[in-house]
C-alpha cells in the first residue's frame, strides 16, 4: 500500500584514526515508509545523527546498502530529494529571513515569481509572515529555527531529515514548536527522520521509534506507536504515552546505554 | 535631553585647581617682572575666572561647564598667540608667566573635554559632534602646545618647524603639492593597489580551487612577503623605468600577500553547518563561493584593504627615494630635506597623512556598508 523511503540493509559506517578504527554503525537495518515519523533515539555516541548524515549523503557508508527514494543517497542528494535541518539554525547573517528561505530555491535556479511564492507560502506555513525582511540576528533563537525549517521545506522534498532540530530551544518553545511540526507533518504526509535525545519529544512525534545504543552504534528496538497520528501535548498524560515510553526507556536501558557514557 | 552631571573626579578638581594656582603665580610674576605684558595680566585674570566659574558649573551641568571651559580656554589660547606675535623670541626669552598660562589653559581645555565625556544624551546630533568635537579639541591642543613651544622658545626650524611655518608653506605651495600627490597617490599608490589587491584575491581564489598551489603558491606569497622594500624598490626601477610605472610595482608587491593570506583564511571561515547546508542543495563550487564562502570572507577581505591602504603609500613615497622624475612626495621630501627645507618636509608629511587617512577612512565606511550583518557591525545596523 505504501512505498518505502528509505531502505537501509546491513549498512556499516568505520572512520579510520589515529586510535584505530571506530565502529560508528553496524549492522543497521531500517525500513521508512512513505508519511512516516520516525525518530532515532540514543545516548549521545551512538551514531544517530551519523546515520540521518549517511541518508543525506554527507557521509558515506562503508559498507551494507542503503537506497534513498529507491536511489543512492548521492542521487537523491543531487535530485534534492530531501531538506535537512541542522542542530543550529545556520542562516546566513547577511541575508534577510525571506532571501535566506529563498536560498537553496536560487541554486536550484528556480525563477523569481515561484522563489517568491514558495518563500511566503513556506514562512506562514511557521507563522512567521511579517519577519520577511528581518535579519536573522534580528530574531529570538525559536523563530530563527523555524525560519531555518521553512527553508528545508521551501525545497519542497517528500522527506525531511531534522537533527535534533530543538536541541538548543527550552522547553516552552520546544514544545510549541513540536506541535506546530506534527500539525505540518499531518496535513502536508512527509516522511521525517527526526534525532532527539529526549524521550517525550520521540514518543509524542513519531509513528516508529528506533532505539540505538553506542559501541558500535546499533539498533536496539524498533517501537512502533499505536497513538492516533492527530496528538495534542495532553496525550503525554496518557497511559498508553507511557507504556511506549517505558518500552523506550528498558530498550535504552538493555543497550548499557547508562553505564559507560560520560556525557 | 542633557542630563545632569556626575560630581566631577579627583583628577578633574586637580585640573582646576591647578589651572587657578598656575593662574595665580602667572599674576604674581608678572607683578615682579614688570613686562609691558598687559595681554598676560589679563589672559591670567581670565584664567582664573574660567576655573573658578568651570568648576562651580562642573557641579550642575556639564554640558554648560564643558562649552564654559572650551570658550575660555580657547579664548586664553587665542591671547598667547597673539602676545607670541607680537614679541621677539630671538633677542630674549618669553616670561615664565607665558609658560604657566600655556599650562593653565591646556589645563583648562583637558578639563572642558573631560565635561564632554560626562555629556549622557540619547539625541544622534549631539553625539554626532561630540565624535568629533572630542578628538578635534585633542588636536587642536596638541598644535596650540607645538606652536607654543616652538615659537616660545625660538626653535631652530630645521630642526622643528612650528605649524603656522608649515601651514604658510601648505598654503604657498599649492600647485607643486598636488602634483606631488598625482603622481604619488593618484598614479603610483591607487594603480598598485587596485593591481595588488585584485591579483592577491585572484592568486588565493585559485589556491582555494587546487591543493597543489596551496602547497607550491603560498611559501613563495610568503618569500614575497619578506622582501625588503629598500631592496626591492631599485630593482623595480631597473625593470619599469623612472616613471610612476616601477612605484606602482612596489606598491604591487607590497599589497599582493596581506590581501593573498587575509581571503586564503576568510575563505575557510564559513561554519561546517553552512557547508553541509551547501551540499544538501547540491550547490557547486561556484554557487557555494559566490552565496557562501565570499560573503563569510568579506570581513577578512577588508581587514587586508584596510593594512594595504596605509602600507601602499609608504610603499610608494621610499621607492620615489630610489630614483624618480623630477616630481612625487618622496622625491619631494628627499631633495627639501638636502636643501635644509624643513617645512616643505612637513607640508608633504601632513598631505601624505590627510591622504593616508581619508583613504583608509573610505575603505572602513566600504566595509561598514557591505558588512553590517557581522557582529562587530551590528550596532551601528539597526
Amino acid at each position: 500500500m505504501s512505498e518505502s523511503v528509505i531502505q537501509v540493509d546491513n549498512l556499516s559506517l568505520t572512520f579510520q584514526t589515529n586510535d584505530g578504527p571506530v565502529h560508528a554503525l553496524s549492522e543497521i537495518d531500517l525500513d521508512i515508509q512513505q508519511g512516516d515519523f520516525v525518530s532515532l533515539i540514543g545516548p549521545s555516541g551512538c551514531g544517530k545523527t551519523t546515520l540521518l548524515r549517511v541518508i543525506a549523503d554527507l557521509e558515506k557508508a562503508t559498507g551494507g546498502s542503503i537506497l534513498v527514494n529507491g536511489v543512492s543517497p548521492a542521487a537523491a542528494r543531487l535530485a534534492r530529494g530531501y531538506g535537512y535541518v541542522f542542530q543550529a539554525a545556520g542562516l546566513y547573517p547577511w541575508r534577510t529571513i525571506a532571501k535566506n528561505v529563498s536560498l537553496p530555491l536560487e541554486i536550484m535556479g528556480l525563477d523569481r515569481t515561484t522563489r517568491k511564492e514558495r518563500v511566503a507560502r513556506n514562512l506562514a506555513l511557521v507563522n512567521l509572515e511579517g519577519f520577511e525582511k528581518k535579519y536573522p540576528w534580528q530574531l529570538s533563537g525559536g523563530m530563527q529555527q523555524r525560519a531555518s525549517i521553512a527553508r528545508a521545506l521551501a525545497v519542497e522534498p517528500d522527506l525531511l531529515l531534522m537533527d535534533e532540530p530543538f536541541g538548543a530551544l527550552d522547553e516552552i518553545v520546544r514544545d510549541h514548536l513540536n506541535e506546530q511540526l506534527l500539525a505540518l507533518w499531518g496535513k502536508t504526509n512527509k516522511t521525517v527522520v527526526f534525532v532527539t535525545h529526549s524521550i517525550p519529544e520521540a514518543v509524542y512525534l513519531s509513528t516508529h521509534i528506533v532505539v540505538m545504543s553506542p559501541r558500535p552504534g546499533r539498533i536496539q528496538d524498533i517501537v512502533v506507536s499505536n497513538l492516533p497520528r492527530e496528538r495534542t501535548l495532553d496525550i503525554r498524560e496518557t497511559p498508553e504515552f507511557l507504556t511506549i515510553a517505558n518500552r523506550v526507556r528498558e530498550g535504552l536501558r538493555a543497550g548499557h546505554s547508562y553505564d559507560d557514557v560520560e556525557s | 535631553m542633557l542630563e545632569s552631571s556626575v560630581a566631577p573626579k579627583a583628577l578633574e578638581r586637580t585640573l582646576y585647581i591647578g589651572a587657578a594656582c598656575l593662574g595665580v603665580l602667572g599674576l604674581g610674576s608678572l607683578l615682579l617682572q614688570f613686562f609691558g605684558a598687559s595681554l598676560l595680566i589679563s589672559t591670567s585674570l581670565l584664567v582664573v575666572v574660567a576655573a573658578v566659574v568651570g568648576n562651580k558649573l562642573a557641579s550642575h551641568n556639564s554640558a554648560m561647564a564643558a562649552v564654559w571651559l572650551l570658550a575660555t580656554s580657547s579664548l586664553a589660547a587665542a591671547f598667547l598667540i597673539i602676545f607670541l606675535s607680537n614679541y621677539d623670541a630671538e633677542t630674549a626669552s618669553v616670561p615664565y608667566a607665558f609658560w604657566f598660562l600655556v599650562i593653565a589653559s591646556w589645563a583648562l581645555a583637558w578639563a572642558s573635554v573631560s565635561r564632554f565625556t560626562e555629556i549622557n544624551t540619547l539625541s544622534r546630533t549631539v553625539n554626532g559632534v561630540l565624535t568629533v568635537l572630542i578628538p578635534l579639541i585633542f588636536g587642536v591642543w596638541l598644535l596650540l602646545l607645538w606652536e607654543f613651544v616652538t615659537q616660545g622658545h625660538d626653535v631652530p626650524k630645521v630642526l622643528l618647524p612650528a605649524p603656522s611655518d608649515i601651514g604658510d608653506r601648505l598654503v604657498n605651495s599649492v600647485p607643486t603639492l598636488w602634483a606631488d600627490f598625482k603622481q604619488t597617490f593618484i598614479k603610483s599608490v591607487l594603480t598598485g593597489y587596485i593591481m595588488g589587491c585584485s591579483a592577491g584575491f585572484l592568486v588565493a581564489i585559485l589556491i582555494d580551487r587546487s591543493p597543489f598551489l596551496k602547497a607550491g603558491l603560498l611559501p613563495v606569497g610568503n618569500l614575497v612577503a619578506a622582501l625588503p622594500i629598500v631592496g626591492i624598490a631599485p630593482i623595480m626601477v631597473m625593470w619599469f623605468g623612472f616613471d610612476w610605472q616601477s612605484k606602482a610595482a612596489v606598491v604591487v608587491v607590497m599589497t599582493f600577500f596581506p590581501m593573498l593570506v587575509n581571503t586564503v583564511a576568510g575563505l575557510s571561515a564559513a561554519s561546517k553547518i553552512q557547508l553541509d547546508l551547501m551540499n544538501t542543495y547540491a550547490a557547486n563550487y561556484w554557487q557555494s563561493l559566490f552565496k557562501l564562502r565570499l560573503p563569510e570572507a568579506l570581513p577578512f577581505i577588508f581587514n587586508a584593504l584596510k593594512i594595504n591602504s596605509t602600507l601602499a603609500l609608504i610603499g610608494a613615497i621610499v621607492a620615489e627615494f630610489f630614483g624618480t622624475p623630477i616630481v612625487g612626495m618622496g622625491f619631494r621630501i628627499s631633495t627639501e630635506v638636502g636643501k635644509m627645507n624643513v617645512d616643505m618636509v612637513w607640508a608633504e608629511i601632513a598631505v601624505a597623512a590627510l591622504a593616508g587617512s581619508l583613504f583608509y577612512g573610505f575603505i572602513a565606511l566600504l566595509e561598514r556598508v557591505a558588512t553590517f550583518w557581522h557582529p562587530s557591525m551590528r550596532s551601528t545596523a539597526r
